[in-house]
Parts: C-alpha cells; sequence; structure tokens
C-alpha cells in the first residue's frame, strides 16, 4: 500500500489527507510538532477572549482521525533525505514515505530587530505562541502595557484580543494609514477611526527601532525610529506578516525560494514530493495572485487539488476569482474581485465609494475605466453573497449592472437595513460629476 | 471542574471583566428584591403583601436594567463574548454549579411539594411565598394564587427583564431584536394575562395559553379539559377547534414557509426563556455526534410516547354509540391511523433519499408498533388500549415528560447542559416542526460560498448542539431538524458567512464537494465522478 505522508496538520495537510482517503485507500500519515489533532488556527483569537475554548477550536472530534484511517504522528521532521524517501526526526526516529506533501504553513517575520527574540516578543501564528501570550501577557497587571509592532490583519486582531482583557495597546504601523498597502484610501481611513474608537493608541509611520530588555532578558521597552521615543511595556507584538516555514528543507535536494517552488500541479523538483499551502511558492504566479499566498481557503483549495493530483486525477491547482474576508474589531469586510490599494492600484482602474455616515459601513468598487468592466468589491459592514459576485466576475458584467443589481448579493440577516438605495443614488451623483 | 476551580483559583485569573461598581449595585438592588421573596418564603407577615410583591419586582428588574446598561451600553455595538468561557456563571463554574443545583430544587419543590411554598391546602389561606402574589392573583383574575399562577409570574417577569438584557447585548442585530419583542410579546400577553382575564370573564373556560400547543401542551385534549371546553359554550368550543387546527394546519403552514422557528424562537414559551435568561449558557449544549444521536432517539420516541398517551386518554372516554355522538372510538382509532399512515407513506414515497438509514429504520419501526398497538384495541377491554391503562399512560408521561424532562432537567440544568436541552432532546412539538422542517419548508440557514475559516464559533454559541461549522466548512447549506433558528450563529460568525433565509425548497440542501474558489472545470470534474 502506498504510503502517503504529509507534514503539518494544518488547514491544507488536513484537507490533503481527508481527500485522498476519500478517493483511495492509500496509507496516510500527518504529522505534526504543534497540536494532536487539527484545529483551526484563524479561532485562537477566540480562545484568548474567552469566547472559545481550545477544544472548540478542532473542526473534527478526536475520533474522526482513528475512524478514516488517517495515522497522527507528533514529531519534529529535521531532515528529509529524497534520495531515499525518508524522514529523519529531531528525536533520532525516521519514517518512509512513497509520495510527501509538505504542508508546514508559515512563521512570523522577525527583520532582525534588536531584541526580538527576547521574552515576552512573539507573534501570533502557532498554538504555542498563544500560550505563550498567556503567560506574558494573561491580564493587565502582568502586562501594563502591550507593544503591536505591523499594521496588518494580524495585528489588528491582536489589538482587539489584549484590548479584551483591558491591557493598554499601543498599535505601531508602518504605512501611513492602516493596511493601505492592500486597502483603499477611504475604507483604511475609517478603520483607523474605528481602532481610535476602541481606545487603542494607534501610531501611524511609526517604525520599531529596538526592542529594550530588562535584566532579566525580557522586554522592558520599544523605541520608534521616527521620534526616538521609549514606550515601556511588558509585552511585544510581531505582525509584521508571515513567511514560508521551512528552514529544515532549506538543507534538503528540494528547490526553494521564499517558499517551497512548485509549478503549476504543486510538485516541488523532486519527485513524489509536493508542497501546499503557506509554505508553497509558485513558480509563476497565478493571475493577480502572489506567488505565496498565506490565506486560509487557498491552503485547503491545494489540499483538494494534491489529493486528485496523488490519487491519479492530476489537475493543475487552478484558483478563481480572488476573494478574502476579515473582522476589524466590530467591522466585518469582505472581498471580491481585485481593488487595490492607492500604492498598487494599476493605471485603468477607477473606484466607485461609497461610505455610511455612522463610519463603520462602506463598500468601494473597482471598475476599468476604459471599459467599464466591473473588477471587484470591498465591503464594509454590509455582507455579501460570493456566488452572486463569482458569476458577474466570470460574466464580466458592466459597472452599472453590478450597482443595479446590487440588492441580489445582499447577504445581510434578515430585517437589517438595506443601504441600496443610498449606494445606488451615490453613484449617480458620483458619476455626474465625473 | 477541576479546570474551573485551576481558573478562578489563580492568581493570574484571566478575567479582565470583574464587576464595575454600577454592577455591584445593581446586583445589590436585585437581590434585596429576591430577599423579599426569599422571606415570604419563610413566612415572615407582611403587612401590605401588595407593596412588598411590587417593592420584590420593581427591585429586581431596576438591578437587572441597570446591570445591562452598564455591561452593554458602555461599548460599541457588535458580539459581546469577551471572557463568556472565563466566567464562573457561564463555564460549569461554581457559581455555574450553584445556580444549577438552586433551579432543580426549585422545579422539584413546585411541581411536587407545592405546599412548601404556601400553597393552601383543603380550602384554607395561603402562606408563605404564595400568599405573596394573592394580591396580584385577585387583580387579575379574582381568585388567590397557585403555585403555578407564582411560577408563571416569575417566568414572565424573568422573560421581560432578561429579554431587555438580550436585545441590548445584540442591539447590532435587528433579526434578535425583533424576535426578543416578539418572545416577550407572546409569553406576556397570552401565556400570562390573557388566561388570567379569560377566566374572569368566564370562569368555565380552562386555562388556555393560546400559542400553548399539543403536543407540548400534552394534556390539551384531556377528559376534563375537553368537557370544560364544551360546557364553556361557543367559546369553549371555538378554543377546542383552535386547539386542533393548530396543530393540523396553522402550523404545518407557518412551518413551511419559515421553518420551525416561527414557533420555537418567536412565539414558544419554553423558547422564550431559553433565549433570554438562557443566553448565557447557550454555548454549554453538547456539540459531540453522540449526543446528536441520542437526541434524534429521545426526542422521537416522546413524540410516540405523547401521541400514543393522548391517542389512549381520547380514547378512554369516548363512546361506541354513534347515534349519541358522531365521534365513536372506533371512528377516532381511524382517523388517528389515517392520518398516521398517510404521514409516514408520504416520507417514505417522496423523501426517502433524504433520510439516513437509522431514520428510516426508525420510522418504520416506529409505524409498525403504532399501528399494531391500535390493532391490538379490537381485543381489548374499555381502558387498556396499547396495553396499559389510559390513565396509567397519561400519568407516567405527565410525571416522566411534563415535570422531570421540561421542568427540572430542562431547566434546571440550564447552567449545566445549556439552555435548549428540553426543545432538543423532549419537546415532542419541536420534534414534529422539526421533522417538517427538515422534510417540507423553503427555510436553511445559507452558508456563504467558500468564505468559511473553520473557526467554530458558530458551533460553540449553537444552542441546540448542532456542529454548524461541518456544513459551513463545506459550503453546504444547514438543513436540520433541530434548528430553531434563533439566528446567533449567523450573528457571532466574523466571516459573514451564514444567513437564515427562506427560499425555494429546491436547491435548498446543497451537498458540495469542491467549494467555490477553486476554478469551475475542477469543480465539474468532482462533481461527474
Amino acid at each position: 500500500m502506498e504510503h502517503v505522508v504529509i507534514i503539518g496538520n494544518g488547514i491544507s495537510g488536513v484537507t490533503a489527507a481527508r481527500h485522498i482517503r476519500k478517493r483511495s485507500n492509500k496509507k496516510i500519515t500527518i504529522i505534526s510538532a504543534e497540536s494532536e489533532y487539527f484545529f483551526s488556527r484563524t479561532a485562537l483569537m477566540y480562545v484568548y477572549m474567552g469566547h472559545m475554548k481550545f477544544e472548540h477550536t478542532k473542526p473534527y472530534e478526536d475520533w474522526f482521525w482513528s475512524k478514516n484511517r488517517i495515522d497522527i504522528k507528533n514529531g519534529f521532521v529535521e531532515t528529509i533525505e529524497t534520495a531515499t524517501k525518508t524522514l529523519h526526526f529531531s528525536d533520532g526516529e525516521t519514517l518512509q514515505y512513497d509520495k510527501l506533501i509538505i504542508a508546514t504553513g508559515s512563521k512570523s517575520n522577525k527583520f532582525g530587530w534588536q531584541g526580538q527574540n527576547l521574552k515576552g516578543v512573539q507573534g501570533l501564528y502557532s498554538k504555542q505562541d498563544l500560550e505563550n501570550l498567556e503567560v506574558h501577557a494573561p491580564n493587565n497587571t502582568i502586562c501594563k502595557r502591550a507593544v503591536i509592532v505591523g499594521g496588518g490583519l494580524i495585528g489588528i486582531e491582536l489589538a482587539e484580543m489584549l484590548n479584551s482583557r483591558n491591557i493598554p495597546v499601543t498599535f505601531l504601523v508602518r504605512e501611513s494609514s492602516f493596511w493601505n498597502s492592500v486597502l483603499p484610501d477611504g475604507e483604511s481611513q475609517m478603520i483607523n477611526r474605528h481602532i481610535k474608537n476602541h481606545h487603542i493608541d494607534l501610531r501611524l509611520s511609526s517604525n520599531l527601532k529596538e526592542i529594550v530588555s530588562d535584566e532579566q532578558g525580557k522586554v522592558k521597552s520599544v523605541i520608534i525610529e521616527e521620534t526616538g521615543e521609549e514606550i515601556s511595556c511588558d509585552f511585544v507584538g510581531l505582525a509584521a506578516g508571515v513567511s514560508p516555514n521551512i528552514d529544515f528543507i532549506k538543507e534538503s535536494d528540494i528547490e526553494t525560494n521564499k517558499g517551497i517552488l512548485v509549478n503549476r500541479f504543486l510538485e516541488t523538483n523532486i519527485p513524489d514530493v509536493y508542497a501546499i499551502g503557506d509554505c508553497a511558492e509558485q513558480r509563476e504566479a497565478i493571475g493577480n495572485r502572489k506567488s505565496i499566498e498565506a490565506v486560509w481557503y487557498t491552503g485547503r483549495m491545494m489540499g483538494e487539488v494534491v489529493a486528485q493530483t496523488i490519487c491519479g486525477h492530476k489537475i493543475p491547482y487552478n484558483p478563481g476569482h480572488w476573494f478574502n474576508s476579515a473582522k476589524f474589531f466590530d467591522i466585518e469586510y469582505q472581498t471580491y474581485g481585485w481593488v487595490h490599494g492607492s500604492k498598487t492600484k494599476p493605471d485603468d482602474e477607477a473606484h466607485f465609494h461609497w461610505k455610511h455616515e455612522d463610519n463603520t459601513k462602506c463598500i468601494t468598487i473597482a471598475f476599468n475605466k476604459n471599459t467599464n468592466d466591473f473588477l471587484g468589491i470591498n465591503t464594509f459592514g454590509i455582507r455579501m453573497r460570493h456566488e452572486v459576485f463569482d458569476k458577474w466576475l466570470t460574466e464580466k458584467r458592466a459597472l452599472d449592472y453590478v450597482i443595479n443589481h446590487l440588492p441580489e448579493a445582499n447577504f445581510d440577516p434578515e430585517f437589517y437595513k438595506h443601504y441600496e438605495q443610498g449606494i445606488q443614488k451615490a453613484y449617480k451623483t458620483q458619476l455626474q460629476t465625473v | 471542574m477541576s479546570d474551573n476551580l485551576k481558573q478562578s483559583m489563580s492568581l493570574a485569573k484571566p478575567d479582565a471583566q470583574d464587576l464595575s461598581v454600577k454592577q455591584k449595585i445593581a446586583l445589590a438592588i436585585g437581590f434585596t428584591g429576591c430577599f423579599i421573596l426569599v422571606l415570604a418564603l419563610f413566612n415572615t407577615h407582611f403587612s401590605n403583601k401588595s407593596l412588598f410583591l411590587t417593592l420584590s419586582m420593581v427591585l429586581i428588574t431596576i438591578g437587572t436594567i441597570i446591570f445591562s446598561n452598564d455591561a452593554y451600553l458602555n461599548t460599541s455595538k457588535g458580539i459581546k463574548n469577551d471572557g463568556v468561557w472565563f466566567k464562573s456563571i457561564s463555564s460549569r463554574g461554581v457559581l455555574g454549579w450553584l445556580t444549577g443545583i438552586f433551579l432543580t430544587l426549585f422545579y422539584i419543590v413546585l411541581y411536587f411539594y407545592p405546599h412548601y411554598l404556601g400553597l393552601a391546602s383543603d380550602g384554607g389561606n395561603n402562606t408563605g411565598l404564595i400568599a405573596l402574589f394573592d394580591p396580584l392573583s385577585q387583580l387579575l383574575s379574582g381568585r388567590p394564587a397557585s403555585q403555578w399562577f407564582v411560577y408563571g409570574t416569575l417566568y414572565t417577569v424573568a422573560i421581560l427583564i432578561f429579554g431587555y438584557k438580550f436585545m441590548l447585548k445584540y442591539r447590532d442585530n435587528k433579526y434578535e431584536k425583533l424576535r426578543t419583542v416578539s418572545v416577550m410579546f407572546f409569553q406576556l400577553a397570552f401565556a400570562f394575562l390573557i388566561p388570567e382575564l379569560m377566566y374572569r370573564l368566564n370562569s368555565d373556560v380552562p386555562y388556555y395559553d393560546l400559542k400553548s400547543i399539543w403536543p407540548l401542551n400534552y394534556y390539551n385534549f384531556e377528559r376534563y379539559r375537553v368537557n370544560q371546553f364544551i360546557d364553556a359554550g361557543d367559546v369553549g368550543l371555538g378554543l377546542l377547534i383552535f386547539g386542533i387546527v393548530s396543530i393540523l394546519i396553522i402550523t404545518p403552514i407557518l412551518t413551511y414557509k419559515y421553518g420551525k422557528r416561527w414557533y420555537c424562537s418567536w412565539v414558544c414559551g419554553c423558547g422564550a426563556l431559553a433565549e433570554t435568561v438562557g443566553d448565557p449558557f447557550r454555548q454549554l449544549s453538547d456539540k459531540r455526534q453522540i449526543a446528536w444521536k441520542i437526541e434524534r432517539w429521545v426526542v422521537h420516541s416522546v413524540l410516540v410516547f405523547v401521541v400514543l398517551m393522548t391517542t389512549a386518554v381520547v380514547y378512554s372516554y369516548l363512546g361506541e354509540d354513534s347515534s349519541k355522538y358522531w365521534l365513536t372510538r372506533k371512528l377516532f382509532l381511524g382517523l388517528v391511523t389515517a392520518l398516521l399512515t398517510l404521514v409516514f407513506i408520504l416520507t417514505m414515497v417522496f423523501k426517502r433519499h433524504e433520510l439516513g438509514k437509522d431514520a428510516r429504520y426508525g420510522a418504520m419501526g416506529y409505524f409498525v408498533i403504532i399501528i399494531f398497538l391500535i390493532g391490538l384495541h379490537y381485543f381489548s377491554t374499555n381502558n387498556t388500549l396499547f396495553l396499559f391503562k389510559s390513565e396509567t399512560l397519561r400519568t407516567t408521561y405527565a410525571f416522566l415528560i411534563g415535570s422531570i424532562f421540561s421542568g427540572v432537567i430542562g431547566t434546571g440544568f440550564y447552567p449545566i447542559f445549556g439552555s435548549r436541552v428540553w426543545c432538543r432532546f423532549g419537546c415532542p412539538m419541536a420534534a414534529i416542526l422539526g421533522f417538517q422542517q427538515r422534510m417540507f419548508s423553503k427555510f436553511r440557514i445559507t452558508t456563504n460560498g467558500g468564505q468559511c475559516i473553520s473557526c467554530g464559533n458558530c458551533s460553540t454559541y449553537c444552542e441546540m448542539g448542532i456542529d454548524v461549522r461541518a456544513y459551513a466548512q463545506k459550503g453546504e447549506n444547514i438543513v436540520r431538524s433541530s434548528c430553531v433558528g434563533c439566528g446567533i450563529c449567523s450573528a457571532v460568525c466574523p466571516r459573514g458567512v451564514l444567513k437564515l433565509e427562506n427560499d425555494s425548497m429546491k436547491g435548498r440542501i446543497n451537498p458540495t464537494e469542491i467549494l467555490l474558489g477553486n476554478d469551475v472545470n475542477l469543480m465539474d470534474l468532482v462533481n461527474q465522478k
């Protein structure tokens, strides 16, 4: 029986295992050093905030794995010997594979800041990060102030988490406005205001210079590059992005760049070795997508695809229209298609922007200036239907069509107030002025 | 338990939500109100009962209002679940257990030892707690209070004040607010005021909470009630007919259009208590698959039990002679058999493929048993339809299901098993509505394409113990018998994945192997295979 070994029990690895089991009788082993069973790391923040217990983050009950004959192995792979198809573990054990799927995910970025390895300095990615957070920032007596470095999705989640335990937070954002490398200015500014409304000390255009240690090797303060200001704190959250977790592969024959290089079939340069999820890097980027996509659903899709290939149905990874979602404190965000921030916006992309006066809802629709084709939508505080936008993008609908049919895409709960009329009115007035 | 102890003993207790000064004052006010009730229970003589009863209710109400305002109005609109699993009361901690034990004891006394509460015996006067409520009962219906009047009053007050709290907690969500106003209204008007006032207008009419439909109201067609209905003239007869029409006609139509939520989380009194007082405990429901299996067997067995019991009871007081009354025993049994057979055959013909194997076997098994028992009637003497005396069936049901299950376990164990134990495992009404919701209704919870991140907030906060995430992460719509449509899964979802909807029956259940996101060709390929 062919033995498929999967390193990593995140969404990518587990999805691959499940789909291989659905389509075959192969022996499957999932290896992880992080946790015994698959859990949803997107939910770690809710464990810290007391919305859930860790057990609630597990999408499958513990009996699921043995029932589906998926072996679980707790261990840390140190080296991969591709010539003999052998994995070497840190405790000296070895394991043979016939097919290997590497799904080791990401690790938090550290850009060589002084003091970045001190006690109380960490990212938020793994189960261990959550455990360390409980040690260094369990409440506002032990952690009198926290500093978060990096204005992205993990940064704002960390801010919300610490805020839920009444720990004062200083939030250092390198950009001039929150996440404006991705978000158009109107939206980014709305989120700035929302962050400040939650009593977060938001510092825009502020870089971290260094992290200062106390006598015990624990963080004492941070110094800001621009002003030289020293902010004393007991915890520093590093949230300046993530990068592929592939240090252990560097020694092997598997070709890597920032991530493990794969073709559209998710194959590496070595036969029978595949890489999926956050740790995989496409040799050629697909469409507007980045060559490394650290997104929940792309990991899941790669798992689905690689399972097909391994079970004899060779299929290229072919993601459909881009979509994503997040939540910034109380404001939900969804995006379908491409809407670029001002820094990356192509010349022929134009935007229609509508914002509700209560400052918690807005949408931005991107369209092609020349053809008027609908390119994508960002929506804040209003839920929209994935299926509808996916269809409109495939059908290459015109901007007018999308605006006129917006009610069809609404996904807010029943009885919610609808804003389409206001949006359509704003569209008419803006169009006249353009 | 050990986990909770560790938590609350820890010096570095993570609970940042210690009570504010205002909340402490609110608690003091509320407990003063409760203390008046305790004093009454110990037979303290209040010179002016009306005054002290009013004082007690007002203090409890004010305490809850101040507490809720301070807890929710000072924060932004949005989900308010911070610290739920750190608080003793909502995470099966010491406070949770104490509350559970207290409620359970209260129900035992209420059902089986009402004289401890001060219920008068043999025409004497009420004493203790029940006497405190005499003035209010006199005011409404012109008779002294009973333990049920006391219970009904406290029940209504609890739904009103905790309903207020619930509406503040979910004040960003119009669905939740409307739903809560609805249950508060139905409790206050239909369950509490109207029956009392009806008694004042026409004391022959039995107590009738119009929204409490058979089989939840399992005693609705018992001999004494039917006699009372008939004796009360046109009004009574109208009510009797309404009782039959509501389960056979009104309920199926509304459930077809809106799902069982129109009843369970918009109208029903049990649902009202679960959604308001029980809201802090909704996350305690058991989500394991084994719990779902047990639920299916238990709740449907209760339904079979109540059908048998009611048939036997009605049978026992009907006559044989059609010249005396058109509805004879034979005709009645024939009608029951015809109805059950019709439902069974329609389901097996049109919906067989939607049933699991165990559900098919279960349905066949129960059907055979019922038909067999009805067939037995030809061999039975007067009162032993279905092997047992109808009276034995009735008292057994009233004791086991009506008292122990719905009251003692259903509500007393809120802080241990969550707020919908009764609705999920015991309620025969929920079983009927759920059966229809699963088979023949426009209602579903729609999953939004590929947006689910499997975080599990939906499953955690599902009071019915449905593993919502299991569907959402597969891109499947949620069509489950037990879903009461409270809408909380949709509310707590951080990614806007879930929406309660009434739409066409077609495409309601959509099992997909590959989620939206991968390109269309791949989906076609997989679906073809």
